[in-house]
């Protein structure tokens, strides 16, 4: 009992000294990477990644994935972009729909699979794939530029020195604590995660608690999308397209919440993410070659999965 | 004297960590006779058979099979000394056809490819033998069971198996394959081969069987020659234990008119026109074999399974619950069987566990009122002694009683009027079933509520409830008052869907 606690309370710190450990190799490398103006751009560059994380930590904790949240990203840019510049709709207007539209994205990915029982990774799937399409239908493939005067202030600009995206990470990572913590629905996801049978049998509607964190999920995606469109300046279907929902996940899941859901902490998440953005830009910084960049995140995913299945394992012996 | 017998297990002793499942039981079977083996669950059926297969190695105690001794079997030593066992569930891919399910592992090859008719010839051949018709090309999951079964059975005759053993072949069939398993079996007695076959269903054995080998809590009881014995005597030794438990006891608290939970003819979930009657102070107890549709019985009160007709009252309203929410509310509630599986969220603390039923009646816009959320976990962890140094301890570092007493906490908690308790003291050690035995007293005496418990332990059943239903194969087949209540009656209802018959 007592020894579990302990390696616990081990590996809770642990990711935090791993981030430690990291943000010291990289100074040592480049004294620029401490800077505050560094660490700030490295803050906003990964703001993106933090943001979808709320509501991937959701789906994770339930045991499901939501692989559609990169092309989330991109319709919404799409879409977005389309209304304010194609239809003048006015900008506020424009990021309230696209938002409904991102999170009704997850309405369908929790119907497909609470109500027809598709496993999340094909359903999710299907949706990426289908919605990819018809984003690149609404705008012919081609870039929509000319954004509305001001709307880049989401994505670039600052407050006093924190810069924007940077500070509509921590208010959403402040509500996905809240939510986690202080709500039942974060009860229930723990509940629901760790023992489905055990959950309906206690009460809980399993069916709605997927149709919500799909939903959640599909609108932290869409958050994240605007953020990405006002930072890009210019409507792109390629945006989010490129392995964003993997890269999600991977600060999901370093940040020990666990693949067969039922474990994790909010806190973690943080700390995963922090760490990607700084491997990111650390490797950046070191002129690492971009191509050994993404061996290095596909070796941390392994990892970090890894050591999840091998606690899981050692659990079930 | 060891010529005549194909088979013998002497002094069988299987221990697991702390349990002894077989104490020094021996089975003799001769050549060409059908040895029925019969005893309540938990009586060490499985695991003796489990030795003859080496899916159990004895701890001590003779495998003899035509002469040659082993110590412990293996599957592959099993086959090549021609045992050959049929399981309940059936060995068998569903998406190849009956001839190639035959040959499953052993197919007959051309060169590197399967030679598909030559293995659909043979199977012609081996069902022939069994004077059994099916075309050998269908696929297994277009056979009916009672086909899929014969299939099996040849296989094994195929495979020259000289001692079949069946476990409860019968339970998964209908009227009309059983007859037709009975008539291949007793041919396959007459060609000298030597089976012994579990059955829970009394009349069977006295149909089939030329000897009885009765066990009792993992111990040989006594074997008897089929003809010279029956039904009364057998019942008596399967249950004929000494009552040595004690319970606590209660005070007449049952409330004779106000019944909490009524069932009008309820059919569903494999249970069919249960009618039962439970009040406020009593429990009901609800006895029968594994598979006798208890647990289904109380999936359907609760919502957790769907109901084809009949009626549920409760506390005299019609209520038609669709899901465990809804039965909740109600008033409802589920102690699990499988408390691992089912009860108890092991990765979750006990606070939460506690609380998981009553969250959003206890939240403001969803945000909970941590403070009653604590107040009512330390109420009862209080109430059911619940031991943990913390309430933030994950459930999964309790005891199994401990466990069960946060469950029970939950329903509590939940202030649920009827408690169904599937099972209630499985896996809990001795100490801790008097206290859930006590809990349970309480709930009826002290707080007026009602229990319907779904029990397996013969003890346990009588020595706490007020009445006992008992169910065999989903059919009501006996209700018992304390005063009638006997091992041997309730197994003779439990042990047949139609007790005249017996």
């Amino acid at each position: 009992m007592k020894e579990n606690k302990v390696v616990n309370q081990i590996k809770d710190k642990a990711i935090w000294v791993v981030l430690l450990v990291l943000v010291i190799v990289f100074t040592a490398a480049n004294s620029r990477f401490i800077s505050p103006s560094n660490l700030f751009t490295l803050l906003r560059q990964v703001s993106m990644y933090g943001i979808a994380s709320i509501g991937m930590t959701f789906v994770i904790l339930l045991g499901d994935i939501d692989l559609s949240i990169g092309t989330i990203i991109s319709f919404v840019n799409i879409i977005c972009a389309y209304m304010m510049v194609n239809m003048g709709v006015n900008p506020v207007v424009a990021v309230l729909i696209s938002l409904a539209a991102a999170t009704l994205i997850g309405v369908l990915n929790g119907f497909m699979v609470s109500s027809v029982g598709i496993p999340a990774i094909i359903a999710t799937y299907a949706s990426q794939t289908a919605f990819y399409g018809l984003a690149l239908i609404i705008c012919g493939g081609m870039p929509i530029s000319g954004l509305p005067k001001g709307f880049e202030m989401i994505g670039q600009g600052y407050i006093g020195i924190i810069p924007i995206p940077v500070i509509i990470m921590i208010v959403c990572f402040a509500i996905g604590s809240f939510i986690l913590n202080k709500t039942y629905f974060g009860r229930y996801f723990y509940a629901v995660g760790g023992n489905v049978e055990a959950a309906k049998l206690s009460g809980i509607r399993v069916g709605r608690i997927k149709y919500l964190v799909f939903a959640i999920s599909g609108f932290f995606a869409g958050l994240a999308g605007i953020v990405m469109l006002s930072r890009t300046a210019s409507g792109n279907s390629s945006n989010g397209t490129d392995g964003f929902e993997f890269e999600v996940i991977t600060c999901v899941v370093l940040g020990g919440v666990s693949i067969t859901g039922g474990l994790g902490k909010m806190s973690g998440v943080v700390a995963g993410t922090f760490i990607i953005g700084a491997l990111k830009n650390g490797m950046v910084l070191m002129n690492v070659n971009s191509y050994v960049q993404k061996i290095v995140m596909g070796v941390v995913l392994a990892l970090a999965v890894g050591f999840d299945c091998m606690q899981n394992k050692k659990q079930q012996n | 004297m060891s010529e005549e017998y194909v088979l013998q297990l002497q002094h069988i002793r299987k221990e697991y960590p702390g349990v002894v499942a077989l104490k020094d039981v021996t089975l003799e079977l001769k050549k060409g006779e059908i040895l029925a083996l019969i005893g309540e669950n938990g009586a060490g059926k499985s695991t003796l058979i489990k030795c003859c297969s080496g899916a159990v190695i004895p701890t001590s105690g003779k495998i003899v099979v035509n002469g040659k001794e082993f110590t412990s079997m293996t599957p592959q030593l099993a086959a090549e000394n021609g045992i050959a066992i049929i399981y309940q569930e059936f060995n068998n891919v569903k998406e190849l056809s009956a001839a190639e399910n035959l040959f499953l592992g052993r197919p007959i090859r051309k060169g590197i490819v399967v030679d598909k008719a030559a293995m659909e010839k043979e199977a012609v051949k081996a069902f022939d033998r069994l004077h059994i018709k099916i075309d050998p090309k269908t696929l297994m999951k277009n056979l009916t069971v009672g086909y899929q079964q014969m299939v099996e059975i040849a296989k094994a005759i195929q495979q020259n198996a000289q001692i079949l053993i069946m476990d409860e072949p019968s339970a998964p069939l209908t009227s009309a394959e059983v007859e037709s398993m009975f008539e291949v079996v007793e041919q396959l007695r007459d060609e000298g081969i030597s089976i012994i076959y579990i059955s829970h269903r009394l009349e069977e054995l006295y149909r089939l069987s030329d000897r009885i080998l009765v066990m009792r809590d993992g111990e040989y009881v006594k074997t008897l020659i089929t003809k010279e014995s029956h039904t009364q005597e057998l019942i008596q030794l399967m249950v004929g234990r000494e009552l040595t438990e004690t319970y606590p006891s209660r005070g007449d608290c049952v409330k004779e008119d106000d019944v909490v939970l009524e069932l009008k003819n309820v059919t569903g979930n494999g249970d069919k026109n249960i009618s039962l009657k439970v009040r406020r102070g009593e429990i009901l107890g609800l006895g029968g074999l594994v598979g006798a549709g208890r647990t289904e019985l109380a999936q359907l009160v609760f919502g957790a399974a769907k109901k084809e007709s009949g009626q549920i009252f409760f506390k005299g309203k019609e209520i038609n619950p669709k899901s465990p929410r809804e039965a909740i509310d109600l008033g409802l509630a589920l102690v699990p069987e499988d408390r691992k599986r089912h009860g108890a969220m092991l990765g979750v603390s006990i606070k939460n566990n506690i609380n998981m039923p009553i969250y959003e009646k206890n939240s403001t816009l969803s945000v909970i009122d941590s403070k009653k959320e604590r107040e009512i976990a330390e109420k009862y962890q209080k109430n059911m002694a619940i031991k943990t140094p913390s309430l933030n301890q994950l459930v999964k570092n309790l005891s199994g009683g401990n466990q069960q007493k946060v469950i029970l906490g939950r329903w509590l908690a939940a202030d649920s009027e009827l408690i169904i308790f599937d099972e209630p003291t499985r896996g809990i050690d001795v100490g801790a079933k008097y206290e859930i035995y006590k809990l349970m007293n309480d709930l009826v005496e002290k707080e007026g509520k009602a229990i319907l418990m779904i029990s397996s332990e013969m003890e346990e059943l009588m020595g706490m409830s007020d009445r006992i239903i008992v169910l065999a194969e989903g059919d009501m087949t006996g209700e018992l008052s304390k005063e009638e209540f006997s091992q041997e009656r309730i197994m003779a209802f439990a042990s047949a869907a139609n007790v005249e018959e017996v």
